[in-house]
Protein backbone atom coordinates (compact mmCIF):
# COMPACT_ATOMS: atom_id res chain seq x y z
CA UNK A 1 0.00 0.00 0.00
CA UNK A 2 1.38 3.17 -0.75
CA UNK A 3 1.16 6.19 1.50
CA UNK A 4 3.10 9.57 1.45
CA UNK A 5 4.65 11.22 4.81
CA UNK A 6 3.32 14.83 5.20
CA UNK A 7 6.85 15.43 7.20
CA UNK A 8 8.65 17.88 5.95
CA UNK A 9 12.45 17.96 5.36
CA UNK A 10 12.80 21.36 7.09
CA UNK A 11 11.91 19.79 10.27
CA UNK A 12 13.90 16.81 10.35
CA UNK A 13 16.39 16.75 12.71
CA UNK A 14 18.60 15.16 11.08
CA UNK A 15 19.24 14.67 7.12
CA UNK A 16 22.52 12.71 5.62
CA UNK A 17 23.16 11.68 1.98
CA UNK A 18 24.74 7.67 2.11
CA UNK A 19 27.24 7.55 -1.01
CA UNK A 20 26.95 3.81 -3.08
CA UNK A 21 29.53 1.34 -1.45
CA UNK A 22 29.13 2.83 2.33
CA UNK A 23 27.11 2.53 5.42
CA UNK A 24 25.22 4.53 7.87
CA UNK A 25 24.97 3.52 11.25
CA UNK A 26 23.04 5.34 14.16
CA UNK A 27 19.97 4.77 17.12
CA UNK A 28 16.69 5.57 17.12
CA UNK A 29 14.60 7.04 19.63
CA UNK A 30 11.01 4.90 20.23
CA UNK A 31 8.36 7.17 17.89
CA UNK A 32 11.25 8.81 16.17
CA UNK A 33 10.81 8.45 12.61
CA UNK A 34 13.33 7.39 9.30
CA UNK A 35 13.09 8.50 6.40
CA UNK A 36 15.18 6.81 3.49
CA UNK A 37 15.27 8.04 -0.22
CA UNK A 38 15.64 6.57 -3.53
CA UNK A 39 17.47 10.01 -4.37
CA UNK A 40 18.40 8.78 -8.11
CA UNK A 41 15.87 5.75 -8.38
CA UNK A 42 16.08 1.56 -8.43
CA UNK A 43 18.99 1.87 -5.46
CA UNK A 44 18.69 -0.94 -2.61
CA UNK A 45 18.68 -0.04 0.74
CA UNK A 46 20.27 -2.97 2.60
CA UNK A 47 19.01 -2.96 6.11
CA UNK A 48 19.02 -4.46 9.17
CA UNK A 49 17.82 -3.45 12.80
CA UNK A 50 18.48 -4.02 16.25
CA UNK A 51 16.85 -3.90 20.03
CA UNK A 52 19.61 -1.34 21.04
CA UNK A 53 19.15 -2.00 24.07
CA UNK A 54 20.07 -6.01 23.11
CA UNK A 55 21.44 -6.38 19.95
CA UNK A 56 20.83 -10.13 20.20
CA UNK A 57 16.94 -8.83 19.38
CA UNK A 58 17.07 -7.92 15.76
CA UNK A 59 15.54 -7.78 12.66
CA UNK A 60 13.99 -11.10 11.75
CA UNK A 61 12.57 -11.55 8.31
CA UNK A 62 10.72 -14.84 8.61
CA UNK A 63 9.23 -13.57 11.86
CA UNK A 64 8.00 -10.73 10.00
CA UNK A 65 6.70 -12.37 6.72
CA UNK A 66 5.07 -15.20 8.44
CA UNK A 67 3.16 -12.98 11.30
CA UNK A 68 1.63 -10.76 8.11
CA UNK A 69 0.89 -13.92 6.12
CA UNK A 70 2.54 -11.77 3.33
CA UNK A 71 6.32 -11.71 1.54
CA UNK A 72 6.18 -8.18 0.65
CA UNK A 73 6.76 -5.34 2.93
CA UNK A 74 5.06 -1.99 2.75
CA UNK A 75 3.22 0.59 4.70
CA UNK A 76 2.07 -0.64 7.51
CA UNK A 77 4.04 -3.97 7.84
CA UNK A 78 5.40 -4.53 11.24
CA UNK A 79 9.11 -5.36 11.47
CA UNK A 80 9.33 -7.93 13.49
CA UNK A 81 12.42 -9.13 16.21
CA UNK A 82 13.72 -12.65 16.63
CA UNK A 83 12.10 -12.30 19.83
CA UNK A 84 7.99 -11.49 18.07
CA UNK A 85 8.67 -7.90 18.89
CA UNK A 86 7.74 -4.92 16.85
CA UNK A 87 10.64 -3.23 16.58
CA UNK A 88 9.12 -0.58 14.05
CA UNK A 89 6.35 -0.11 11.61
CA UNK A 90 6.32 1.34 8.38
CA UNK A 91 4.21 4.18 8.30
CA UNK A 92 4.88 5.94 4.81
CA UNK A 93 5.79 4.22 1.41
CA UNK A 94 5.30 5.73 -2.38
CA UNK A 95 6.89 2.62 -3.56
CA UNK A 96 4.57 0.44 -2.28
CA UNK A 97 6.81 -3.04 -2.04
CA UNK A 98 9.64 -3.99 -0.63
CA UNK A 99 12.02 -7.64 -0.85
CA UNK A 100 12.98 -9.15 2.57
CA UNK A 101 13.40 -12.62 0.96
CA UNK A 102 17.12 -11.76 -1.18
CA UNK A 103 19.66 -10.88 2.04
CA UNK A 104 22.67 -8.98 0.95
CA UNK A 105 25.34 -9.12 -1.34
CA UNK A 106 28.33 -10.98 -0.28
CA UNK A 107 31.96 -11.14 -1.94
CA UNK A 108 31.23 -15.06 -1.70
CA UNK A 109 27.56 -15.11 -2.56
CA UNK A 110 28.96 -13.03 -5.46
CA UNK A 111 31.75 -15.66 -6.89
CA UNK A 112 28.15 -17.86 -6.49
CA UNK A 113 25.57 -15.72 -8.26
CA UNK A 114 28.37 -14.19 -11.30
CA UNK A 115 31.67 -15.80 -11.52
CA UNK A 116 34.23 -16.90 -9.01
CA UNK A 117 36.49 -14.11 -9.94
CA UNK A 118 34.17 -11.39 -8.65
CA UNK A 119 35.33 -12.65 -5.07
CA UNK A 120 37.04 -9.28 -5.18
CA UNK A 121 34.38 -6.92 -5.70
CA UNK A 122 32.73 -4.43 -3.18
CA UNK A 123 29.68 -5.82 -1.05
CA UNK A 124 27.09 -5.16 1.33
CA UNK A 125 28.21 -7.66 3.61
CA UNK A 126 32.24 -6.16 3.31
CA UNK A 127 30.08 -2.42 4.33
CA UNK A 128 28.25 -4.73 7.22
CA UNK A 129 31.34 -5.99 8.39
CA UNK A 130 33.25 -2.97 9.02
CA UNK A 131 30.12 -1.01 10.17
CA UNK A 132 30.54 -3.67 12.80
CA UNK A 133 34.02 -3.51 13.85
CA UNK A 134 34.53 0.59 13.64
CA UNK A 135 31.40 0.31 15.98
CA UNK A 136 32.42 -2.83 18.23
CA UNK A 137 31.10 -1.41 21.36
CA UNK A 138 27.09 -2.38 20.34
CA UNK A 139 28.02 -5.72 20.43
CA UNK A 140 27.24 -6.65 17.08
CA UNK A 141 29.36 -8.84 14.89
CA UNK A 142 29.35 -10.96 11.81
CA UNK A 143 27.25 -13.93 13.47
CA UNK A 144 24.30 -10.66 13.94
CA UNK A 145 24.70 -9.82 10.27
CA UNK A 146 21.67 -11.53 9.12
CA UNK A 147 18.52 -11.94 6.70
CA UNK A 148 17.71 -8.07 6.24
CA UNK A 149 15.25 -5.93 4.08
CA UNK A 150 16.19 -4.86 0.21
CA UNK A 151 14.33 -1.28 0.70
CA UNK A 152 13.46 -0.49 -3.18
CA UNK A 153 13.91 -4.07 -4.33
CA UNK A 154 11.31 -5.99 -6.12
CA UNK A 155 11.84 -9.40 -5.78
CA UNK A 156 8.23 -11.38 -6.91
CA UNK A 157 7.62 -14.99 -6.15
CA UNK A 158 5.61 -17.05 -8.48
CA UNK A 159 2.95 -18.90 -7.63
CA UNK A 160 5.20 -22.28 -8.82
CA UNK A 161 7.02 -21.25 -6.41
CA UNK A 162 10.37 -19.35 -8.62
CA UNK A 163 11.81 -16.06 -7.32
CA UNK A 164 12.26 -13.78 -9.91
CA UNK A 165 14.06 -10.27 -9.40
CA UNK A 166 12.17 -7.83 -11.45
CA UNK A 167 12.84 -4.20 -12.31
CA UNK A 168 12.16 -2.08 -9.16
CA UNK A 169 9.17 -0.41 -8.45
CA UNK A 170 10.98 2.58 -7.09
CA UNK A 171 12.32 5.95 -8.97
CA UNK A 172 13.82 9.20 -8.23
CA UNK A 173 12.91 10.79 -5.29
CA UNK A 174 10.67 7.83 -4.21
CA UNK A 175 10.55 6.92 -0.14
CA UNK A 176 9.96 4.89 2.58
CA UNK A 177 9.51 5.91 6.77
CA UNK A 178 9.54 3.71 9.39
CA UNK A 179 8.77 4.46 12.99
CA UNK A 180 10.44 2.98 15.60
CA UNK A 181 8.20 1.06 18.54
CA UNK A 182 11.46 0.71 20.54
CA UNK A 183 14.86 2.45 20.74
CA UNK A 184 16.85 0.88 17.57
CA UNK A 185 19.91 0.63 16.24
CA UNK A 186 19.69 0.82 11.92
CA UNK A 187 22.03 -0.14 9.93
CA UNK A 188 21.75 0.48 6.24
CA UNK A 189 24.21 -0.73 3.37
CA UNK A 190 23.63 1.12 0.69
CA UNK A 191 24.34 -1.71 -2.25
CA UNK A 192 27.29 -1.17 -4.07
CA UNK A 193 26.45 -4.48 -6.64
CA UNK A 194 27.95 -4.01 -9.87
CA UNK A 195 26.62 -7.15 -11.10
CA UNK A 196 22.96 -7.13 -10.96
CA UNK A 197 21.15 -5.22 -13.65
CA UNK A 198 18.38 -3.86 -10.79
CA UNK A 199 20.22 -0.76 -10.24
CA UNK A 200 21.58 -0.66 -14.19
CA UNK A 201 24.63 -1.41 -12.94
CA UNK A 202 24.51 2.07 -11.57
CA UNK A 203 24.95 2.30 -7.95
CA UNK A 204 23.69 5.94 -6.61
CA UNK A 205 23.33 7.70 -3.40
CA UNK A 206 20.38 7.06 -0.53
CA UNK A 207 19.50 9.84 1.55
CA UNK A 208 18.56 9.30 5.32
CA UNK A 209 16.30 11.59 7.42
CA UNK A 210 14.58 11.20 10.82
CA UNK A 211 12.36 13.31 12.92
CA UNK A 212 11.29 13.20 16.63
CA UNK A 213 8.25 12.22 17.53
CA UNK A 214 6.93 15.22 18.62
CA UNK A 215 7.04 16.69 15.04
CA UNK A 216 3.39 16.62 13.64
CA UNK B 1 40.51 -55.54 10.48
CA UNK B 2 38.77 -52.15 9.77
CA UNK B 3 35.52 -52.82 11.06
CA UNK B 4 32.97 -49.66 10.46
CA UNK B 5 29.60 -49.05 10.53
CA UNK B 6 28.59 -47.35 6.97
CA UNK B 7 24.80 -47.18 8.02
CA UNK B 8 22.90 -46.60 11.09
CA UNK B 9 18.78 -45.33 11.51
CA UNK B 10 17.01 -43.86 13.96
CA UNK B 11 13.21 -42.37 14.37
CA UNK B 12 12.76 -39.03 15.97
CA UNK B 13 8.83 -38.56 17.50
CA UNK B 14 7.25 -35.45 16.95
CA UNK B 15 8.01 -32.01 19.28
CA UNK B 16 11.58 -33.48 19.84
CA UNK B 17 15.34 -32.06 18.70
CA UNK B 18 18.17 -33.64 18.21
CA UNK B 19 21.66 -32.87 16.62
CA UNK B 20 24.63 -34.70 14.83
CA UNK B 21 27.77 -33.55 12.54
CA UNK B 22 27.91 -34.82 8.90
CA UNK B 23 31.04 -35.67 7.32
CA UNK B 24 31.37 -35.13 3.88
CA UNK B 25 30.34 -37.54 1.44
CA UNK B 26 27.57 -38.80 3.82
CA UNK B 27 23.92 -39.01 3.13
CA UNK B 28 20.80 -38.22 4.69
CA UNK B 29 17.29 -39.62 3.41
CA UNK B 30 14.37 -37.81 6.11
CA UNK B 31 11.43 -40.12 6.03
CA UNK B 32 7.90 -38.63 6.88
CA UNK B 33 6.86 -41.33 9.02
CA UNK B 34 3.04 -40.45 9.56
CA UNK B 35 2.52 -37.61 6.87
CA UNK B 36 2.24 -34.03 7.36
CA UNK B 37 5.94 -34.04 9.41
CA UNK B 38 7.61 -30.88 9.67
CA UNK B 39 10.99 -31.07 10.49
CA UNK B 40 13.43 -27.77 11.11
CA UNK B 41 17.11 -27.61 10.65
CA UNK B 42 20.13 -25.54 10.40
CA UNK B 43 23.37 -26.00 9.38
CA UNK B 44 27.12 -24.83 10.68
CA UNK B 45 30.42 -25.36 9.51
CA UNK B 46 31.67 -27.72 12.73
CA UNK B 47 35.21 -25.90 12.33
CA UNK B 48 34.03 -22.48 12.04
CA UNK B 49 30.26 -22.14 13.36
CA UNK B 50 30.15 -18.41 12.21
CA UNK B 51 29.86 -20.05 8.52
CA UNK B 52 25.99 -21.14 8.69
CA UNK B 53 23.33 -21.48 6.64
CA UNK B 54 22.04 -18.59 4.46
CA UNK B 55 18.74 -19.20 3.35
CA UNK B 56 18.32 -15.92 1.23
CA UNK B 57 22.03 -16.75 -0.64
CA UNK B 58 20.48 -20.56 -1.02
CA UNK B 59 17.08 -19.02 -2.72
CA UNK B 60 18.65 -16.00 -4.91
CA UNK B 61 21.51 -18.23 -5.98
CA UNK B 62 18.98 -20.77 -7.64
CA UNK B 63 16.30 -17.97 -8.56
CA UNK B 64 13.85 -20.61 -5.96
CA UNK B 65 11.26 -19.95 -2.76
CA UNK B 66 11.20 -23.87 -2.51
CA UNK B 67 13.75 -26.52 -2.14
CA UNK B 68 13.76 -29.83 -3.66
CA UNK B 69 15.42 -32.02 -5.68
CA UNK B 70 18.54 -30.46 -7.32
CA UNK B 71 18.99 -27.80 -5.13
CA UNK B 72 22.01 -27.06 -2.93
CA UNK B 73 21.76 -25.44 0.65
CA UNK B 74 24.00 -22.77 0.66
CA UNK B 75 26.28 -21.09 3.56
CA UNK B 76 26.82 -17.89 3.84
CA UNK B 77 30.66 -17.93 2.53
CA UNK B 78 29.54 -19.12 -0.91
CA UNK B 79 29.90 -23.00 0.13
CA UNK B 80 27.14 -25.83 -0.14
CA UNK B 81 26.49 -27.51 2.82
CA UNK B 82 24.15 -29.97 1.48
CA UNK B 83 22.76 -31.06 -2.03
CA UNK B 84 18.95 -32.41 -2.34
CA UNK B 85 19.57 -35.27 -4.10
CA UNK B 86 16.06 -36.81 -4.01
CA UNK B 87 12.59 -35.65 -3.18
CA UNK B 88 9.27 -37.71 -2.89
CA UNK B 89 7.60 -33.88 -1.68
CA UNK B 90 8.34 -31.46 -4.40
CA UNK B 91 8.15 -28.24 -1.82
CA UNK B 92 9.92 -27.36 1.51
CA UNK B 93 9.79 -24.04 2.94
CA UNK B 94 12.61 -21.94 3.90
CA UNK B 95 11.05 -18.80 4.74
CA UNK B 96 8.85 -19.17 7.64
CA UNK B 97 10.80 -19.74 10.47
CA UNK B 98 10.02 -21.81 13.49
CA UNK B 99 7.39 -21.88 16.03
CA UNK B 100 8.09 -19.77 19.77
CA UNK B 101 6.74 -20.91 22.78
CA UNK B 102 4.35 -17.96 22.45
CA UNK B 103 2.76 -18.84 19.49
CA UNK B 104 2.60 -22.86 20.27
CA UNK B 105 0.31 -21.30 23.49
CA UNK B 106 -1.72 -19.60 21.80
CA UNK B 107 -2.59 -22.29 19.17
CA UNK B 108 -2.52 -25.27 21.08
CA UNK B 109 -2.50 -23.89 24.84
CA UNK B 110 0.47 -25.17 27.53
CA UNK B 111 1.06 -28.34 27.98
CA UNK B 112 4.07 -28.38 30.65
CA UNK B 113 7.04 -31.20 30.86
CA UNK B 114 4.91 -31.23 34.80
CA UNK B 115 1.79 -32.29 33.61
CA UNK B 116 2.37 -34.30 30.58
CA UNK B 117 6.02 -35.54 30.70
CA UNK B 118 7.23 -36.20 27.19
CA UNK B 119 4.12 -35.46 25.56
CA UNK B 120 4.72 -31.73 26.78
CA UNK B 121 4.36 -29.06 23.78
CA UNK B 122 8.15 -28.28 22.62
CA UNK B 123 8.51 -25.23 20.22
CA UNK B 124 10.82 -25.10 17.20
CA UNK B 125 12.60 -21.85 18.58
CA UNK B 126 13.51 -23.40 22.49
CA UNK B 127 14.66 -26.73 20.92
CA UNK B 128 17.14 -24.78 18.21
CA UNK B 129 17.98 -23.15 21.39
CA UNK B 130 19.27 -26.45 23.65
CA UNK B 131 20.91 -27.96 20.36
CA UNK B 132 22.77 -24.42 19.66
CA UNK B 133 24.13 -24.37 23.17
CA UNK B 134 26.09 -27.81 22.92
CA UNK B 135 27.97 -26.26 20.79
CA UNK B 136 28.68 -22.79 22.61
CA UNK B 137 25.60 -21.25 20.09
CA UNK B 138 23.15 -18.89 20.85
CA UNK B 139 20.20 -16.61 20.52
CA UNK B 140 22.42 -14.66 18.24
CA UNK B 141 23.23 -17.77 15.94
CA UNK B 142 19.78 -19.32 15.12
CA UNK B 143 18.85 -17.97 11.49
CA UNK B 144 16.31 -18.55 8.91
CA UNK B 145 15.59 -22.34 8.67
CA UNK B 146 14.52 -25.12 6.46
CA UNK B 147 11.74 -26.75 7.15
CA UNK B 148 11.26 -30.07 5.44
CA UNK B 149 8.04 -31.52 4.09
CA UNK B 150 5.91 -28.47 4.82
CA UNK B 151 4.56 -25.82 2.03
CA UNK B 152 3.55 -22.75 2.10
CA UNK B 153 2.99 -21.23 -1.35
CA UNK B 154 2.62 -17.40 -2.16
CA UNK B 155 -0.63 -15.56 -4.43
CA UNK B 156 0.20 -12.99 -6.81
CA UNK B 157 0.04 -10.43 -3.97
CA UNK B 158 2.18 -12.57 -2.16
CA UNK B 159 -0.01 -13.74 0.41
CA UNK B 160 1.45 -17.24 2.25
CA UNK B 161 -0.66 -20.10 1.81
CA UNK B 162 0.08 -23.55 3.86
CA UNK B 163 -1.06 -26.18 2.45
CA UNK B 164 -1.79 -29.37 5.00
CA UNK B 165 -1.98 -31.60 2.33
CA UNK B 166 1.99 -31.67 1.14
CA UNK B 167 3.56 -34.68 2.33
CA UNK B 168 2.17 -38.29 3.86
CA UNK B 169 3.49 -41.31 5.37
CA UNK B 170 6.40 -42.55 3.65
CA UNK B 171 7.74 -39.20 1.73
CA UNK B 172 10.76 -38.70 1.97
CA UNK B 173 13.89 -36.14 1.12
CA UNK B 174 17.71 -36.68 0.62
CA UNK B 175 20.81 -35.06 1.62
CA UNK B 176 24.20 -35.81 0.28
CA UNK B 177 26.81 -33.37 2.35
CA UNK B 178 29.54 -31.68 0.50
CA UNK B 179 31.39 -30.50 3.21
CA UNK B 180 31.35 -31.63 7.23
CA UNK B 181 28.62 -30.16 8.58
CA UNK B 182 26.93 -29.34 12.16
CA UNK B 183 22.99 -30.16 12.00
CA UNK B 184 20.57 -28.85 14.12
CA UNK B 185 17.06 -30.12 13.96
CA UNK B 186 14.00 -30.20 15.32
CA UNK B 187 10.39 -31.98 14.98
CA UNK B 188 8.17 -29.52 15.88
CA UNK B 189 5.30 -28.47 13.52
CA UNK B 190 5.23 -25.68 11.34
CA UNK B 191 4.44 -22.19 12.40
CA UNK B 192 1.30 -21.93 9.99
CA UNK B 193 0.20 -25.20 10.94
CA UNK B 194 -3.64 -24.68 11.41
CA UNK B 195 -4.15 -28.05 13.14
CA UNK B 196 -6.60 -28.27 16.01
CA UNK B 197 -4.23 -30.49 18.22
CA UNK B 198 -0.72 -30.19 18.71
CA UNK B 199 0.82 -32.48 15.59
CA UNK B 200 3.11 -34.74 16.62
CA UNK B 201 4.60 -36.02 13.29
CA UNK B 202 7.70 -38.23 13.83
CA UNK B 203 10.55 -38.35 11.29
CA UNK B 204 12.73 -41.46 10.18
CA UNK B 205 16.47 -40.67 9.67
CA UNK B 206 18.52 -42.99 7.57
CA UNK B 207 22.13 -41.81 7.64
CA UNK B 208 24.90 -43.60 4.80
CA UNK B 209 27.71 -43.68 2.60
CA UNK B 210 26.96 -40.76 -0.34
CA UNK B 211 27.58 -42.23 -4.02
CA UNK B 212 30.41 -39.98 -5.10
CA UNK B 213 29.36 -36.71 -7.39
CA UNK B 214 29.38 -37.63 -10.91
CA UNK B 215 30.28 -35.38 -13.77
CA UNK B 216 26.80 -35.15 -14.40
CA UNK B 217 25.23 -34.95 -11.00
CA UNK B 218 21.65 -33.61 -11.09
CA UNK B 219 22.56 -30.90 -8.44
CA UNK B 220 25.97 -29.47 -9.91
CA UNK B 221 24.41 -28.93 -12.81
CA UNK B 222 21.03 -27.80 -12.20
CA UNK B 223 22.27 -24.43 -12.59
CA UNK B 224 25.56 -23.10 -13.72
CA UNK B 225 25.31 -21.06 -10.35
CA UNK B 226 26.21 -24.19 -8.52
CA UNK B 227 28.86 -25.32 -10.27
CA UNK B 228 30.33 -22.09 -8.98
CA UNK B 229 29.19 -23.32 -5.55
CA UNK B 230 30.71 -26.79 -6.14
CA UNK B 231 34.14 -25.03 -7.30
CA UNK B 232 34.27 -23.04 -4.09
CA UNK B 233 33.49 -26.51 -1.73
CA UNK B 234 35.92 -28.31 -3.95
CA UNK B 235 38.48 -25.11 -3.03
CA UNK B 236 38.17 -25.08 0.61
CA UNK B 237 38.51 -29.01 0.70
CA UNK B 238 41.88 -28.60 -1.25
CA UNK B 239 43.33 -26.31 1.23
CA UNK B 240 42.40 -29.16 3.67
CA UNK B 241 40.61 -26.97 6.53
CA UNK B 242 38.00 -29.22 6.06
CA UNK B 243 37.67 -32.75 6.69
CA UNK B 244 36.43 -36.25 5.21
CA UNK B 245 39.26 -38.24 4.08
CA UNK B 246 41.36 -35.00 3.96
CA UNK B 247 41.73 -34.36 7.89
Amino acid sequence: MRRESHLLPAEALFRQSIPAGDFWIDSLKKDQRLRIVDVEGNQAADTLFYNARDTAERYSAVDTIREQRNVYLSCGSKLLSTAGNVLAEIVADTVGRHDTLGGACAAESNTVRYALEKRTMHSCRDSYLLAAARHDHLGIAKRDLTHNINFFMNVPVTAAGGLTFADGLSGPGQYVEIRAAMDIIVLISNCPQLNNPCNAYNPTPLEVLIWNADVR
Amino acid sequence: MNVRTSSYQTLIEGGKHWSFTMRAGMHLRLTDADGGANVGMLFYNPQNTLERYNAPDTLKCQHTFKLTAGHCLYSDMGRIFCSVTEDSVGWHDTVCGSSSQQSVQQRWGIHRYQEHRNDWYQNGTDAFLVEAGKYGLGRRDLAANVNWFSKVATAEDGTLNFDSTNSGAGQFVGLRFEMDTLVLLHTCPHPLNPAPLYPRKAVHLQFSEAQPVADDDLCRNSRPENARGFANTEFYRLCGVHGGEAR
